[in-house]
Parts: C-alpha cells; structure tokens; sequence
C-alpha cells in the first residue's frame, strides 16, 4: 500500500513537471503568435489550413462528442450511462474552448472576430459555426451548472427534480444544436465546391460520426483511468463504453470505405489522385500506421475480444488519440494540390515559402497546440475542483448496474 | 497617330505611379460618387486604324469612367498566343501594389510541355477572374468581400478576419494571405547584401494605394492590414478612377492583355470575348468569369 501510494505521488509529481513544461513550452508560443503572427507556421497561401484548423474540428468534435453523452442521457432518461453524465458535460466544457481558442490563434485578426455578429453573412457556413458554437458554449455551460447542482449534497428531492426537468429541456435543445454544429463543421469543408476532396455530401455525417466516435472513446478512457471506485458497477459501465466504442469505430470505418472506395474504383478522376496521396504520398504513414493500425485495428481487435477495463481504456485512448490523424487527412489532402496545373511553379517566395503546396507542421505550430493542451489540462484540473462532483461517489455508482 | 501624340500618351501612361500620389484618394472599394473627367491629350489624339491597342483601351476607359458604377462591366482578355513569359505583367503588379513575398496576385504559369526535341512552352497569367458568381464572396462570415457594382470583387482589408476561407473556397487560387513578411529579412548576403537590405527596407515603407487607401503594412500583437488578411488582385481599381489602366495591362510588352467595359458592345474587349477561340478558365463551375482567354 505504501509503495502504492508512494507510486501515485511520485506519477502525480511527474505529470506536474509535464504540465509546468507544456505550460512553458506553449506560452511561449502564445508569445510568438501574438507578437509575429503566423510568420513561425509553415501553412501558406496554397495551403492555408493546417495543423490548428485540424486540432480545431478534433476538439470541437471530442466536445460534441460528449456532449451528445449527456444530453441523450437526461433526455432519454438512460439511467446506465447516468453516472458519466457530469463527467461527459465537463470533458465537453474543457474541450470545446481548447477548440475555440486553436481557431481563434489561426485567425489573421483576432480582434476583429466579433464581426461575425455584427456583420453577419447569412451564407457562410464559417458564421454559422460561429453562431453555432456560441448557442452551444451557453447552454452547455448551464447544462454543467444545473448538473452539478442537482447533485449538491443536501438539495431537496423537488429541486432536484426541477433540475432534471430543466436538463432534459436543456439536452432536448441541445441535441439537433449539436448535430447541427458537429455535421456543420463537415459542412464547412464540404461546401467548398473548390476543392473536391472535400466536396461530398458524405462529408457532414463523417464529421458527425467522428465527433461521436473521438468523443465516447476519449469518455471512456477518462472513466477507465480517473473512475474513483473500482467495483463490479464500474466494470459494468466500462463495458458497454467499451462496446459501444467499438460500435463507433466500425460505423465510422464503414463511412470511411465508401468514401474512399468510391473515387478510387475506376482508378480515374482528381479525387482519386488525393487518396492516393493520403494511402501512399509521403505521409502515408499517418494513415496505415495511426489510423488504421493503432486507431481502428488494434482497438477493434482488443475491444472485441477483452473485458478487462484496463485495456478497454487503452483501446479507446488509442482510438482517441489517433483520430487526430483521421482529423489531419479530412483538412490537409484537399489543399496540397494545385487547382491550376503548374501554379505552383509559378512564382515563388524565397523568404518564407508561402507558395508551395507542402505542408508539414512546423515546430512553432506544434507548440501553440501543445500550450492549449496544457490549457485543457488546466482547464481540467480548475472544473474538477470546483465541481468535485464529477465522479459520483461509490455508493451512488454502484446503485447503477446493467 | 504620330510619333509625338504617342509620346505625350506613353507620358500619361508612364506617369501613373506618381498621379496616385497627387490626387486626394479616397477607398474606393465601394466608390459612392463618379468623377467626372476627361483626359485631354487623348482629344488631341486622333483615332486611326492600326492604332496601339493601348491608346484605344486608354479611350474606352475614359469613355466607360464617365458612366455611372453599375453601367460599367470591367473584363479583361488574355491573348495567349501573344504572352511571350516576360513576367513583366506580375512585376508591373508587384511594383504597383508594393506586394510582400508571399502574396501574388498575377502569377504567369509556365508550363513546357512535350518531350525533347518536340517541345513547346505554354504561358498562363493568372489574375484574379473577377467572378460573375464569385464562389469566394459568400463564405466569407463577415462580409468583408464582396462583388461591387462594376462587376470587381474586393476586399475590406479593415473587415478581414483572416480565416483564409475565402482562399480555399477560389477554384483559381487567386487569393493569397499576407503573412507579414518583408523582402528585407533574409535579404541576400555577400557583396551586395547591404544594398540588397536597403532597397527592401525602402521598399517596406512604400505605402499600396490598393482601394485608393495608403496602407502601410505593420505586424504586431493587432497586425496593421493588409497584414493578417487575405489579398487578390482588384483590376487596380484605385488606377480606374484616375483613368489608368491595369498595371499589367500597361506592361505587357506585346499586347496581350486587353482591358475594358464588357456592357460596352464597341470596346476591343468586348469584341474579343465573341471570338470562337475565347474560352474562360473552369467554366463548367458556373463562376463566369470575366478574364477571358484567347487560345
């Protein structure tokens, strides 16, 4: 017990010098940023969107993801999943903002962001997230305050029943809020007629899909490792997570065949040429090794055959993780090549490279998303204490059972 | 026309960077009141068959500036088989528009093609088509974009946000970002670095007069526009209203690029663009552009 004990302090300790080094590395990050701008990132004008516009639709889809947890579980009244409800709540309350602030650090003008209420154009799909995710970060808030309440030792049974009256009307809002904004951000992309890699109706619903996938799974991995009571309950929970994570995948993987398989059947046209590059270009790494080995492969495979919530865990973390690279093969490949046959030799900037259709993140870029996992991670630790009622208390989980 | 109402025109034209500076400008991205003007050497100019391109094209604009906004439809057409790759069209606009590395508006692809000893070289200068249905103005989420009324798409460089969504969204990736960057940073070392460092720092501090504004470029914590924004190539709108042509129209040293009023049935562009070898770039898109090329 002591080794044990002297175990969790020491691993404490080390992830507290990791923070305070993520903190540091990332601040000063968010100094360059504010003071050079974009000058240390490596996107350009042919290929605009990069790593943070990647990180962005990661973030907002594990924040709807969650959410979508939640919400469907107070308006449906699933009493299983009751005991992840608050935690679902602030895993999408940390999330969305890491989002947020990503987005707003790819913006040339920040300062200027609140044009899009003042001046609203009513055909962009851009404003419409705005507007979207502004609608979503109140609600969900208050969703996350009347939760914590309604679990307030000492509050009378009547309120407690308002609470939850109020949530389910909160969730019922939510639901098509979210289905709106996760399938929406598809949309951002997918209505560019520009680009056809982007340019498929399939494109909403696999962001959707995504955002539900990327988000039960990081859910359960959170349950798995942070999960204060280890009893038969707990075991229970993390099995239908495990299952249902497993469920996701395979949807999301059937998604992915007809989106890829149907450009590529006669081996003809542009869309074609982008997979391709995605399956064997130069990153083709990203998606054989990330994706498909270490986020669909081995997570199919374990969350099939264990039920052990140990590896449970492991598996969706790896699933959660490693959809950011599905979220970096949706983003990079429909820029990389040039609309116009030889543009890209065009004219060239010899000081900072800006008119090349070659991407790979640069360090600076890596950094600022480093700083705003830090804040997450921040934002985390500030949410659990000041709701310690994330993680229900062992007797009220153990009431909860298959 | 003889040799000397060609030099008194070449003079007019040549002296359109310094005119810019003269005259009171005003943003002209949404230009409220018409000028009314004239140009009277070109009255002392007679009109002759086989007169320069140019002077003609010069003639038309006055003829279509003294129209009011929404009665003008600018169009440009590019001959193809007269483009030689000289590039001077892209350094006319660079110089014109004091671009920073990184942003173009007038690239000219050059693509050679076939294998040795039958090769060939093809040349594409690449404005900005100033869309009919430009796909790059409604997704833009503050309405900093926009077609004006004599058909030009523009930017608001004080409302751009710089998502770069608009970049994404042109299927001519014609827009370019202005990351701040300046010729002077990386400047070439060696003998002529200190000349090279000093004539880019000089040309730092050249103000655009894009939109009949001065800007003068700044990064910083706000970023002084066009720095942050997004950029593209106006048809030189700021030179239209004092009665110059397109930059790359006057560059162009053998007449391949032709610029004038669309809804003007007797202009040279006009006649052009009904030409059986007029074609535009991306046409089954539906963006309509209003570069037409002549191949």
């Amino acid at each position: 017990m002591a080794v044990s004990s002297l175990g969790t302090t020491s691993r404490k300790r080390l992830l507290w010098v990791l923070w305070v080094l993520a903190a540091i590395i990332g601040g000063l990050g968010f100094y360059e940023r504010l003071v050079h701008g974009d000058r240390a990132a490596d996107f350009s004008s042919y290929v605009p969107w990069g790593l943070w516009v990647a990180a962005y639709i990661y973030f907002s889809g594990l924040s709807a993801g969650t959410f979508l947890v939640a919400a469907a579980t107070y308006v449906f009244r699933i009493r299983v999943l009751d005991p992840v409800c608050r935690l679902s709540l602030l895993i999408a309350a940390v999330t969305l903002p890491m989002g947020l602030l990503m987005i707003g650090f790819d913006l040339g003008h920040l300062e200027r962001a609140y044009l899009v209420f003042v001046r609203p154009q009513f055909h962009s799909m851009m404003a419409w997230m705005v507007w979207l995710y502004t609608a979503y970060l109140i609600l969900l808030f208050s969703m996350l305050w009347f939760s914590m309440k309604s679990v307030q030792p000492g509050r009378n049974p009547a309120a407690v029943t308002s609470d939850l009256a109020t949530l389910r009307v909160l969730g019922l809002i939510g639901i098509p809020l979210v289905i709106g904004f996760a399938g929406g951000v598809g949309a951002l992309f997918a209505t560019v007629a520009a680009r056809e890699y982007w340019h498929s109706s399939l494109f909403p619903i696999f962001f959707l899909v995504g955002a539900l996938t990327s988000g039960m799974a990081f859910l359960t991995a959170v349950v798995s490792w942070l999960w204060p009571s280890r009893d038969a309950a707990w075991k229970d929970l993390i099995t239908l997570l495990g299952r249902t994570v497993l469920v996701l995948v395979l949807i999301e993987f059937i998604l992915e065949w007809a989106e890829f398989s149907i450009p590529s059947w006669y081996q003809i046209g542009s869309t074609y040429d982008l997979i391709r590059y995605v399956l064997f270009g130069p990153y083709w790494y990203v998606f054989w090794l990330v994706h498909l080995l270490a986020g669909v492969l081995v997570p199919v495979l374990l969350l099939a055959k264990t039920r052990s919530p140990g590896i449970i865990g492991l598996s969706a973390a790896l699933v959660a993780v490693t959809f950011f690279a599905v979220r970096l093969n949706l983003v990079i490949p429909g820029l990389i090549t040039p609309e116009l046959r030889g543009l890209e030799q065009a004219y060239s900037d010899p000081i900072g490279n800006r008119l090349t259709f070659g991407y790979m993140p640069s360090w600076f870029e890596w950094q600022l998303l480093l700083g705003v996992i830090a804040f997450g991670v921040a934002l985390w630790f500030v949410g659990t204490r000041l709701f310690p009622r994330v993680f229900p208390s062992s007797s009220q989980s153990s009431e909860v059972g298959l | 026309m003889d040799r000397r109402s060609l030099l008194k025109v070449g003079g007019l034209l040549g002296g359109a960077l310094g005119a810019g500076k003269l005259l009171d400008i005003e943003a002209l991205a949404n230009p409220t009141a018409d000028r009314v003007a004239s140009l009277p050497v070109l009255d002392r100019v007679k009109i002759e068959p086989g007169e320069d391109v140019l002077i003609r094209m010069q003639r038309e604009l006055v003829r279509a500036m003294n129209k009011p906004i929404e009665h003008r439809r600018w169009g440009m057409v590019i001959d193809t088989r007269k483009c030689v790759g000289c590039h001077s069209c892209n350094v006319g606009c660079i110089m014109e528009n004091k671009l920073p590395p990184g942003v173009v508006y007038r690239p000219v692809i050059d693509l050679e093609v076939g294998k040795y000893p039958n090769v060939g070289r093809k040349f594409l200068p690449r404005p900005c088509m100033q869309c009919d249905n430009p796909p790059c103005v409604p997704v833009c989420p503050v309405k900093a974009t926009w077609k004006r009324a004599d058909g030009v798409v523009v930017i608001d460089y004080n409302l751009c946000i710089g998502c770069r969504y608009c970049i994404t969204a042109c299927p001519y990736q014609a827009r370019t970002f202005d990351f701040g960057q300046n010729w002077a940073s990386n400047a070439a070392s060696g003998q002529d670095g200190g000349l090279a460092l000093e004539t880019g720092r000089k040309y730092e501090q050249e103000p655009s007069f894009e939109y009949g504004t001065n800007w003068h470029r700044g990064e910083g914590v706000i970023p002084k526009s066009p720095v942050g924004n997004a950029r593209k190539c106006t048809f030189c709108v700021h030179r239209l209203e004092h009665r110059q042509l397109p930059m790359c129209v006057t560059t162009c040293i053998g007449r391949a690029t032709l610029f004038g009023d669309l809804n003007d049935q007797g202009t040279l562009v006009s006649q052009q663009v009904i030409r059986n070898n007029a074609v535009s770039l991306k046409a089954e898109l539906g963006t309509a552009p209003k570069v037409i090329y002549l191949i």
